[in-house]
């Protein structure tokens, strides 16, 4: 494999978690389609954003692209190696060791009764990484000093740490199999906007000393833009535009990328009142049902009746830029 | 402008197991009818507190107001009885909170929540009240709300609880609303629309604002004054231009530098913040952002630095000019 193929690559990935009703005998009566037909790739090194309001499906496509939920339907490989195809538990130890995740919430990410050393040596446990118990606490100081804290913190329980410090904690584990690769769910929507950007620069810190590729998922449409190199954009559980970062910021094609991001404010006054606002009606409807052709057809400014018949191609409009949406020129 | 509302003094403390947590340490401020004022501050800084306190909201034990004065006309809402109170607070003084699932009964019906509040309120019949539920539900956006006023809560999505939130706050034509972070739990599309539509509100009702958010970007764009308030004080006061332009106290300075654009390319690291907030379990002693600033000097750790005047109605507590970076 050539280093410069993908380090991961997502194929018409689905995920439908089943809704089952009735008490004793639970039938199946629907189904929530989390995610529907997604594609993209994840660049080595770089750092891939995928951003979109709550309840799009990021989570789900991050944990499905991981192997921790069984996937509907789809490929993914990571590092050349088939996520899915893994059956034996070598292979999918091999994948866990390589990928690794960040949850949005420090303080339900960590086992309240496990020190700051069993936390972030458990990894290591795992995967036989080293085995002797002196080298192996060794290495969880030199991960703590790495996140910035102190070696001498591996015997305190995480109710002892500020949110900041905890999801630094969960890097400090995310880092211990050295991994490739890193889902960030949220890594910082939790905490205070003076520790987020602490957070941020530590993240980009590890990337280039590592030579880490990150998933970040996120909400906060200007964190996206200063960390991430492309941004991809998903609506009710499917990706509705991908690009380079500035191209996307400074060019959306999509009208939901352009609603999107005219309703981040701005934090300057006379820029914020000057801008002309997109604002959407209505609310997301409900991936239980979701709407038939483009998904986002019954909130668009610009739907047509192809909309509400047609599901709109994933297509490549420019190089590197890819939108689904029937008004987007050629 | 007429003064709406005068705080002075507002120190309020919670005597808890662990010792004193001092929550809202001296705050002064005021607002005039019609005026947009929001307070800012992370999480923990006292904003709720604050407000909370000047509405007699909080439980008392574990909370105590210490001092202070919250002069409503020429009333002390701290002195006044709780029946005297409870005639202002939702009808002269609304308040809309963060999550509006905790404000309404899940079991009681959209329709019957609001009818009830005016008919307690403005003594109004149950025809004329549910009339009167319709036209609000419909001033605030709700599609089809003559249908909608038999639905739970839990039947409206997050967005349109909080737009029943506001329409509960406005039945009785309040010239103060104070939101508590309204829009924090909401997606930004949704955000969005919740904003222009307290902006339409303000305007067509001409009531006075105290919008509370941990965002510097929401408020930009909403506000005509902001208040930025860092463990339990103001430190900060200006026109929402000043403070945008030209913020002078070097929290203000370094929160502004911490936050990344969406209309802007990425031209440098991000500035960050170092230590972390402060513990109010402390009686707090000299500039509470000293241990985190930049600018410090040694009096900062020792004497805490009044709120006074460096321009107009710009205002900071901080001993040092951060233009300079000298003793101010
Ligand atoms: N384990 C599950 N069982 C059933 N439904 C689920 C499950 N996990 C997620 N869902 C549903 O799938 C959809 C996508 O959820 P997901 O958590 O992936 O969204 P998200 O984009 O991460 O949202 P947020 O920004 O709120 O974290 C939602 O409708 C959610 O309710
Ligand atoms: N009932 C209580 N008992 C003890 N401490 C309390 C109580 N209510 C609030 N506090 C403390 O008072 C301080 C100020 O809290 P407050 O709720 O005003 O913060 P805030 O600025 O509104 O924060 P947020 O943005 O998180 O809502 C905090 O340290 C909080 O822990
Ligand atoms: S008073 Fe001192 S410590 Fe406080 S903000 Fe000003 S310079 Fe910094
Ligand atoms: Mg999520
Ligand atoms: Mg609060």
């Amino acid at each position: 494999m050539k280093p410069a193929d993908p380090l991961v690559v997502v194929k018409n990935l689905k995920k439908y978690f089943p809704v089952t009703s009735g008490l004793v005998f639970q039938r199946k009566t629907g189904e929530v389609r989390a995610v529907d037909d997604i594609s993209f790739t994840v660049e080595r090194g770089e750092t891939l954003g995928l951003v979109g309001e709550s309840g799009c499906g990021k989570t789900t496509a991050g944990r499905t692209l991981l192997g921790l939920y069984p996937p509907t339907a789809g490929h993914v490989t990571i590092d050349g190696m088939d996520v899915y195809a893994a059956r034996r538990r070598r292979d999918l130890l091999a994948i866990r060791r390589k990928a690794q995740i960040i949850f949005q919430d420090p303080y339900a990410s960590l086992n309240p009764r496990w020190t700051v050393d069993a936390i972030v040596s458990e990894p290591m446990r795992v995967h036989s990484i080293l085995p002797d118990p002196k080298a192996r606490s060794e290495r969880v100081k030199e991960l703590l000093s790495l996140v910035g804290l102190s070696g001498q913190l591996v015997n305190r329980f995480p109710h002892e740490f500020s949110g900041g410090q905890r999801q630094r904690i969960g890097i400090a584990r995310a880092l211990a199999s050295d991994p490739l690769f890193i889902v960030c769910d949220e890594p910082i929507s939790a905490l205070d906007v003076s520790i987020q950007a602490q957070v941020v620069n530590l993240l980009e810190d590890l990337q280039d000393r590592f030579g880490l590729t990150y998933l970040f998922i996120a909400h906060n449409l200007s964190m996206v833009r200063h960390i991430c190199n492309r941004v991809a954009v998903m609506y009710l559980g499917v990706m509705v535009e991908l690009g380079e970062r500035d191209e996307l910021y400074d060019h959306p094609l999509h009208p939901y990328t352009q609603a999107l991001l005219s309703a981040v404010p701005i934090p300057n006054p006379k820029q914020d009142r000057a801008r002309q606002r997109m604002i959407l009606s209505g609310d997301v409807p409900s991936p239980l049902n979701p709407p038939s052709g483009c998904r986002f057809h019954p909130r668009c400014p610009l739907a047509v009746e192809r909309c509400r018949q047609e599901i709109p191609a994933w297509r490549e409009v420019a190089t590197g830029h890819w939108v689904a949406c029937h008004k987007v020129a050629e | 402008m007429t003064m709406l509302l005068q705080t002075i003094d507002l120190k309020t403390r919670f005597h808890i197991p662990e010792g004193t947590v001092y929550a809202v340490n001296g705050v002064s401020f005021h607002i005039s009818e019609g005026e947009t004022l929001a307070v800012v501050g992370e999480s923990g800084c006292g904003k709720s507190v604050t407000m909370m306190s000047i509405l007699r909201l909080l439980p008392a034990p574990p909370a105590e107001i210490v001092s202070g004065q919250a002069l409503w006309g020429n009333r002390d809402l701290l002195r006044l009885s709780e029946n005297e109170m409870e005639q202002i607070r939702g009808r002269e003084i609304a308040m809309v909170f963060q999550d509006p699932m905790t404000s309404l009964n899940p079991v009681l019906t959209i329709g019957r929540q609001l009818t009830e509040s005016l008919r307690v309120h403005l003594g109004m019949g149950p025809a004329e009240a549910a009339q009167r539920a319709v036209e609000l539900l419909e001033q605030v956006g709700i599609p089809d709300a003559a249908h909608r006023l038999g639905d739970y809560p839990h039947q409206y999505s997050g967005g349109m609880r909080q737009r029943v939130m506001i329409a509960m706050a406005l039945c009785c034509h309040p010239s103060l609303l104070i939101a508590d972070e309204p829009t924090t739990a909401l997606d930004v599309t949704i955000q969005a629309q919740i904003v222009e539509l307290i902006k339409k509100l303000r305007d067509q009702l001409h009531m006075a604002i105290i919008w509370i958010s941990h965002d510097l970007g929401v408020v930009a764009g909403l506000a005509n004054r902001v208040m930025v308030m860092y463990a339990g004080f103001v430190v900060e006061e200006a026109l929402v231009d000043d403070l945008y332009e030209d913020p002078r106290h070097p929290y203000t300075l370094a929160l502004l530098a911490a936050l990344p654009r969406v209309d802007r390319r990425r031209d440098r690291r991000l500035k960050s913040i170092p230590g972390a907030p402060p513990n109010l379990l402390v009686e707090p002693r000299g500039c509470p952002f000293a241990p985190r600033c930049e600018f410090a000097m040694e009096r900062c750790r020792f004497e805490i630095p009044p709120l006074q005047p460096v321009q107009g109605t710009h205002a900071v507590a901080c001993w040092v000019d951060v233009t300079t970076g000298g003793p101010r």
